[in-house]
Parts: C-alpha cells; structure tokens; sequence
C-alpha cells in the first residue's frame, strides 16, 4: 500500500498560486499551522482560501497570500477579533464571501456529497443574499413549497488539516473532544494533506481509541506530515492547549517584527526553537 | 439591595422560562449566569455545555456529545435558546456582529455573521446588551447578520416559518417585540431607571406604554444563588456596573 507521508515542505511543493485551499479546524482550534507557516515561506500567493477562519487567515492576510476568503467568521477565540484579518479587510486588501456557519457546513457537504448546492434555512433575509448577490434560492418540489438558499458546493483544489494521531496511508484520527469539519474538508478537495501530532503504525492508530475517532480515511488523503506542535499556536486537544501567551503576542505585534523573528527562519524547526526561546525569555 | 447586574441576570434567566427540554446558549457572562439561574430555579430540563463539545450539568457532569456539526444540527431542530450579542440592532431586531461601515470596505470589521443568519430563522433568539446606547440600538444595522422581524416576513413564509425573538435585554431594560407590527417595545425597566433613561440611549423610537412596569425583584434564594453559588466572585459587576 502507498506510504503517503511526506514533510511540509514536500506539501507546499504540490500546490501553486491561484488555487483554491481548504484549511480545517476551526477559529484558533487545531489549525494545521505548520503547513500554513511552510505556505508562507513559500512564494505561493493568489490563494482562494475556505476556512472556519482563525490565525490561519490572519497569517496569510497579514503577508498577502489571500486574493479571495470564504468564511463566515475569523476568530483567535480567547481574543475576538483577528487583528490582521481586520487590517486586511479595512484595506480593502482581500475579497470576501460571507456566509452562515451552517451554510459553509452545507456547502462542504455539498462538495463532499458532489452534488452543486444542498438547501439550507439560513441566510434569506439576512445580508449574507446582499453581499453574495451569486447566491440562488431553491424551491422545495414537495407540497409545502417552501424556499430555501441554495448553498453552492465549496469544492476547493486542496485541503489542510491538523488531526491528532495518523498513519502512513493517510488514515487519521482526532483525541479530543470535536472532530469539527475536517473529514468533510478532506473529502470536499482534490487533493488532501493531513499533518498530525504524531504519525503511528496503523496498529497503534487503531488502538488510540474508539473506532468512531477515525475520522479521516486515506481514501481521501494524499499527504500525510509528521509535525509534533504542528498546531501551535492555536488548540490540539488533548495534546495541548492553545498557546494564550504567544498567541497575544501575535495579536499585538506589528506584523514584519513578528514575521522577522517566528516566520523568516528557514524550517518548521527554526520557528519552534524561536517560540521556545521566546518562551524562556518570558520566565 | 439587589444590583443592576442582578437584575439583569434575573431578566436573563427569564428568557428560558418555560422552554421546556432545550439547549440553553448563553453569550456573555450574563446571560450565562441567568441561564444557570434558570436551570437551578423554574427550569431544570434545560441542556447546557461546556463552551466546547460537550452537554454538562451544572456541577460539570458530562451528559452528552455536541460538536459544531451536532451544534448546528441542533439550531436547525429547533431545540435550542440562544441570547446572542448584537454589536447593532434595530426596531424590528435586525442584528449585526460582522462590521461597521460599508461591507465592501469596513470601518470596522467585527467578527463576521457567524451562526446569526441560521439561529434566527430556526431557534428562538434573544439578545444581550450590557452598555444600552444609540451606538448599538440604531435606527439602521449596517449589515443584517441576524435576521428581524421585518426582514424574515419580507423573505417569505420560509424565513418567518421558525423565526422568533423572545427578547433583548440591557444594562437599563426588557424589550420585546410583542406589538401588532413586531417593533421593539420597553417590555420593562431595571429599577432605578427611567424612560427618558432608556429614551435618550436608544437610537430609534421604542414602543412604550404609558405604565412601564419594573424587572421583577430575585427572590431570596436567587439572590443566594447568585451570590453564592453561580457568581461568587462577583463577575456580573465587571460586565455591568451598577449605577
């Protein structure tokens, strides 16, 4: 069987400017942001991302890799607003598609499903119609007849998620408590990568937990990462919390002067052992 | 005496009376606090959670399983209560949490729609307010993220199907919406504020009847419960200060 595990970098290299990029968790909750900070040390830009947005976003805003966003939040969580997501907005610097939450959940079941849109009750008489002039209703061919949006498949050319446990085939599986969407991300995109806290025998992975947390199957995967801290700074549960203090960092330092000391370094490991070094700095 | 925070987390707690067997979804210290009050007092079947994905009771036991997915599912059945925040809202509880200013170019971008559109047109929803001004009750919300009365009846029997607001709560008041043409009524004032009060902080004309009655007082042992058990630290007055 195809061992599918690659490193980030291997990642980055199959992916190009222009395309549409998935990215699962959800707000600054298990975030793959190890394959996001090898994005960003790539030339890669022109993005169209699809997101449960969080300092995902707010990174690849801040260094202007996001043409289009489709989301119907970007949250730090424990801090409401993302201060470079807010930047990016207020400049007018990328395109948005406001939906619902439940209008993205559809749309990704929609893809996931292909089918081209699923009816949901949420977004008539709201402004989501407004700034999404795109969107279409749909009329039930039932004998209620009653009207629904129809949410457009949100198909995307490549998927990024973060899970807790995996093995060499792509088959992973999440260890806390919320799966949030990322099966379903990965099965709405061509191509999906899944980096992980820990990559085990399949053996082990079944024996992690129970059999419902194999959330991701390697049917629908095409990379699989080791990468231990591969979230930080945003939620792993239950392998770690979200990193509050560093993350408050990052919301209150000027961009090029966080970029400069976490981001410019040549690996995933040269920005661990500065999130360390400005760890110990702390004490 | 009873404080502004009390009240409020009594006027709260009020929006989940009588609603049976329901998810209980709390923004807000506040209304969290009410919502406890609630299932400790006159509704003990209500569900709440633990802020990520799970049902617990009020000591922390764990009950049940609800990630987002299920979360979602659980608007969308209805059963479920929730008092969101509102950054705008208008006469007819138009709600707005995504940005000031133009859509296309911000003054202010906030955090987005989020789950508004889909809670208000499948789950009663309420609102919490702590500061009462013209800047939040506006005669316009600069993007309808939360959908009012007006809007869900011009959007067709679809949209109005499931749509309800029981009430808004502030730092000075009740509203509802319980008038011929859904607009926001002064549904009852804190003690110790007036109308001309709550007339000056709000941004279009309230509906208000001759005789405002008063949020009605805790009872002894809600206010022990308050003070006591569900908010001994005294977080409520952070949120609300007392006039």
């Amino acid at each position: 069987m195809t061992d599918k595990s690659m490193t980030c970098e291997d990642v980055i290299g199959q992916l190009h400017s222009g395309m549409t990029l998935g990215i699962g968790g959800w707000g600054s909750r298990r975030k793959p942001m190890a394959l996001v900070r090898a994005l960003l040390r790539s030339e890669i830009t022109d993005l169209t991302v699809i997101s449960y947005g969080g300092p995902d976003i707010g990174l690849l805003a801040a260094a202007g890799r996001i043409r289009k966003l489709v989301a119907p939040f970007v949250t730090l969580d424990s801090i409401p607003l993302e201060p470079h997501f807010r930047a990016a907005r207020e400049q007018g610097a990328l395109e948005l598609t406001e939906l619902d939450e439940a209008m993205f959940m559809w749309g990704l079941h929609a893809a996931a499903n292909r089918l081209p849109f699923l009816p949901v009750r949420a977004g008539l008489g709201s402004d989501v119609m407004r700034v999404n002039p795109e969107l279409r209703t749909v009329t039930s061919p039932y004998a209620d007849g009653e009207e629904f949006v129809a949410v457009p498949a949100l198909r995307m050319d490549a998927a990024l998620v973060h899970l807790g446990r995996a093995d060499r085939l792509g088959n992973a599986r999440y260890l806390g408590p919320d799966p949030y969407f990322d099966d379903l991300f990965c099965e709405a995109a061509d191509t999906a990568y899944v980096s992980c806290e820990q990559l085990v025998e399949t053996a082990e992975l079944a024996k992690a937990g129970p059999p419902q947390t194999l959330l991701v199957s390697r049917h629908s995967v095409t990379g699989v990462v080791e990468a231990p801290n591969g979230a930080h700074f945003t939620s792993c549960a239950p392998d770690y919390e979200r990193d509050e203090a560093f993350q408050r960092l990052y919301a209150t330092t000027p961009w090029p002067e966080f970029a400069a000391r976490f981001l410019s370094g040549a690996s995933e490991h040269d920005y661990q052992s500065a999130v360390r070094a400005w760890h110990e700095e702390q004490q | 005496m009873t404080t502004r925070a009390e009240y409020c987390v009594i006027a709260c707690a009020e929006a989940w009376r009588d609603n049976g067997e329901v998810l209980a979804s709390p923004m807000g210290l506040v209304p969290a606090f009410g919502a406890r009050l609630a299932k400790r007092t006159f509704s003990p079947d209500l569900l709440l959670t633990d802020g990520e994905a799970m049902l617990v009771g009020l000591d922390g036991t764990v009950e049940g399983w609800l990630p987002y997915r299920r979360h979602l599912t659980m608007v969308t059945g209805g059963r479920r209560h929730v008092m969101m925040g509102a950054s705008q809202i208008d006469r007819y509880g138009n709600q707005n949490i995504s940005c000031i200013g133009d859509w296309q170019r911000p003054s202010r971008q906030l955090l987005g729609v989020r789950g508004a559109p889909v809670n208000t047109l499948n789950n009663p929803v309420s609102y919490w307010v702590p500061k009462h001004s013209a800047r939040v009750f506006v005669e316009r919300v600069d993007m309808v993220s939360g959908v009012g009365y007006d809007r869900a009846a011009a959007a067709g029997p679809s949209a109005a199907r499931y749509h309800r607001l029981p009430r808004v709560v502030s730092d000075l008041g009740v509203f509802d919406f319980a008038t011929p043409d859904h607009r926001m009524r002064l549904a009852s004032l804190h003690p110790g504020v007036t109308v001309e009060q709550v007339r000056e902080a709000t941004g279009f004309e309230l509906v208000i009847a001759a005789e405002v009655p008063y949020t009605r007082e805790p009872t002894a042992e809600e206010l022990r419960l308050i003070r006591e058990v569900i908010d001994p630290r005294g977080l409520r007055d952070r949120e609300v200060r007392t006039a």
